[in-house]
């Protein structure tokens, strides 16, 4: 036998073997954290074990580096790829400075997804953002006039970031956008606190003096909701003006429990690592493909559409309240 | 004449002058509860300026206090974590805000560095090394026991522990300043630093003792600060130093040093603080809020440059004839 023969059969063998061997293994699917130790990561590993286990045959390998920095997440994904994964769904520490190892990755015919924190569109297939503008925009609105009585409308004012902070900009335009959906509620006004505990302190007391009839203060920033709480509580208005808004579960446990926040909205880190895991394995499986347009099951989360940039938006905030703060409070 | 010559009957009628600005647009906000509230609000701005007060009275200026601020404030919460009771919290800040300071001090006595480098360095270190206790993360309300949030809350006839502090605070500066060996050295020094040399008051240790103090204060107003808003994270009173810096510009102490007075320094901050509380209620459009502040320093900062300029000019035209 030659020696070129000899290399065919074993390379035909090993190709064989590998074919069967990929057949009855099952779906390996890397989610990459920004980095290890992080709640919101173990969170989100959690749902996506939920997701591994309703799926049957994938396995989820969680991993990430050791520290939040780009260098360490190629390193990570440089050993996938050479394990063979059959998926990498990534959080990234830099949007440019993945491309080139993930372009690798997508070369060798794995597939490639970003989550939570988005890929360059040249080095993903897809990305997936835990929820939208609009989205974010009409869940504030709506967690204030839930708690609000059906009539009359009532006074609620909203407390932002600084008045050049884009996303607490686009957020409260999408609001106002579907503030005739809510007639119990009559915005009257917004307010600057700059991201600054004293000052939002300082500007949710303005707003309670201003407006003797304020209901609700609407703060989609958590170092606003957590400082107009605070005002709130001081001001002995616990019960009658409702905080509401973006926070973290974590910094917001003490004002949900003292009564001063009904409830508030984020994220879920659960369902972005179960949804996360539900794409790339439609997706790895060829069931799916990532275009314009394109939608893409995501078990009990439903399904997401893609966008132009081949974007999606998952769902609505979660809302957090009572019942839930001290299992997420925990967590971040 | 004398009395509208006085820097601080000028600042007072100002005051009065906003307050009644104020009082036509939203009558609610000069009750005296409300007022109370307000220089509740203020104390911690109060506190800070008059420990910068001492600082630039020796021509040096301390821009580290809102980040020892936080690092204190940071250290008092997790002190509370640990369950360590209030008086060793208070009295650890207290220390640990000089020590800060003392580091400043230090800098500028022995190595000669000018204090506007040394505390810019030292502010970015303090911040730093919250991250570095914390990793980012921040201390909120529940994690905070009951008692370490009471305190600056606690009223006492009529004004809550916090406002109490800082009036004590005031008459101690105002002993301090007017009476003692170490208050005539800083007009001394910041005056004339020769002239002081000269009559046996060593300048860089004046201008240690001052930075000490303003530690002090800044860790004793961190602990406050923390558990008036009742969260703490690496950001807490960020730029806060520009705050005090312009309440002490608007109090009329001289930023080339040696004259000042504690009246002057505690209604500047006063001034700063009823700005601040009353843009909020008086409904003037956030994107104004930041040039009426800014306005506020240049008119005081205009103030002062004349103020000081007159006897200047008489002594230069007397030179000017002999020669």
């Amino acid at each position: 036998m030659s020696i070129l023969k000899k290399a065919l059969t074993t390379a035909a063998l090993a190709s064989a073997l590998l074919a069967t061997t990929a057949q009855a293994e099952t779906m390996r699917i890397a989610l990459v954290a920004k980095a290890l130790g992080i709640g919101f990561f173990e969170a989100a590993n959690k749902g996506a074990q939920e997701a591994a286990k309703e799926l049957g045959d994938v396995e989820i390998i969680y991993t990430g580096p050791t520290d939040t920095t780009a260098e360490g997440q190629i390193e990570v994904i440089n050993s996938l790829i050479a394990q063979k994964v059959d998926a990498i769904a990534v959080s990234a520490n830099d949007t440019d400075a993945l491309v080139p190892t993930l372009k690798k990755a997508m070369d060798r015919g794995i597939t490639v997804i970003s989550w939570d924190s988005g890929v360059a569109p040249d080095g993903r297939q897809m990305q997936l953002n835990p929820s939208s503008s609009p989205l974010i925009g009409n869940m504030i609105i709506k967690l204030a006039a839930d708690n609000l009585p059906a009539d009359p409308p009532s006074e609620v004012a909203v407390l932002s970031a600084t008045t050049t902070s884009t996303n607490q900009n686009t957020w409260i335009e999408e609001m106002k956008k579907v503030e005739g959906n809510y007639p119990n509620v009559k915005v009257v006004g917004t307010v600057y606190g700059d991201d600054l505990a004293d000052k939002s302190y300082r500007e949710a007391q303005g707003l309670m003096q201003t407006y003797p009839d304020l209901k609700a203060i609407i703060a989609p920033t958590s170092v606003g909701i957590v400082a107009a709480a605070q005002a709130v509580t001081d001001a002995g208005k616990i019960g009658q003006v409702n905080v509401t808004g973006l926070g973290l579960p974590s910094e917001m446990a003490g004002h949900v429990k003292s009564g001063a926040s009904k409830s508030f909205a984020i994220w879920n880190p659960i369902d972005l690592g179960y949804s996360a895991t539900m794409i790339a394995y439609h997706l790895a499986k060829g069931d799916a493909k990532a275009e314009p347009g394109a939608k893409i099951p995501t078990g009990r989360m439903g399904e997401v559409t893609l966008d132009d940039k081949t974007e999606a938006a998952m769902a609505d905030p979660f809302v957090y309240d009572a019942s839930n703060i001290d299992q997420f409070s925990s967590i971040f | 004449m004398s009395i509208l010559k006085s820097r601080e009957a000028i600042l007072a009628l100002a005051i009065l002058l906003l307050l009644a600005l104020i009082a036509s647009r939203f009558p609610g906000f000069v009750t005296p509860a409300n007022l109370g509230k307000v220089f509740t609000d203020t104390s911690p701005l109060i506190l800070l300026a008059l420990g910068q007060m001492v600082v630039i009275l020796t021509k040096c200026i301390d821009l580290s206090v809102a980040a020892n601020l936080a690092l204190c404030g940071m250290i008092a919460a997790l002190m509370d974590g640990a369950g360590i009771p209030l008086p060793v919290i208070l009295l650890t800040v207290i220390a640990l805000g000089a020590a800060l300071g003392a580091i400043n001090g230090l800098l500028v006595w022995l190595l000669g560095i000018p204090s506007i480098v040394v505390t810019l360095g030292t502010m970015t270190i303090y911040r730093g090394s919250i991250f570095l206790l914390t990793d980012g993360a921040w201390i909120n309300a529940h994690q905070m026991s009951a008692g370490f949030k009471a305190f600056p809350r606690t009223v006492i006839a009529g004004l809550p522990v916090m406002a109490w502090i800082a009036i004590a605070v005031i008459a101690g500066f105002a002993v301090l300043v007017n009476r003692t060996a170490l208050g005539r050295a800083f007009y001394a020094v910041g005056g004339n630093p020769h002239a002081a040399v000269y009559t046996g008051i060593s300048v860089g240790r004046t201008q240690f003792a001052a930075f000490v103090i303003a530690g002090a204060l800044a860790g004793l107003t961190g602990y406050l600060w923390v558990a008036r808003y009742a969260v703490a994270y690496v950001d807490i009173a960020g730029g806060f130093e520009l705050d005090v810096v312009a309440a002490c510009v608007i109090g009329g102490i001289a930023i080339a040093g040696g004259s000042g007075t504690v009246a002057g320094c505690v209604m500047g901050a006063l001034f700063l603080g009823i700005i601040k509380n009353a843009l909020p209620v008086v409904g003037i459009s956030p994107f104004w809020q930041m040039a009426i502040s800014g306005s506020a320093i240049l008119i005081a900062i205009a103030f002062n440059a004349r103020a000081n300029r007159a006897p200047g000019r008489i002594i230069l035209k007397r030179a000017e004839h002999r020669t």
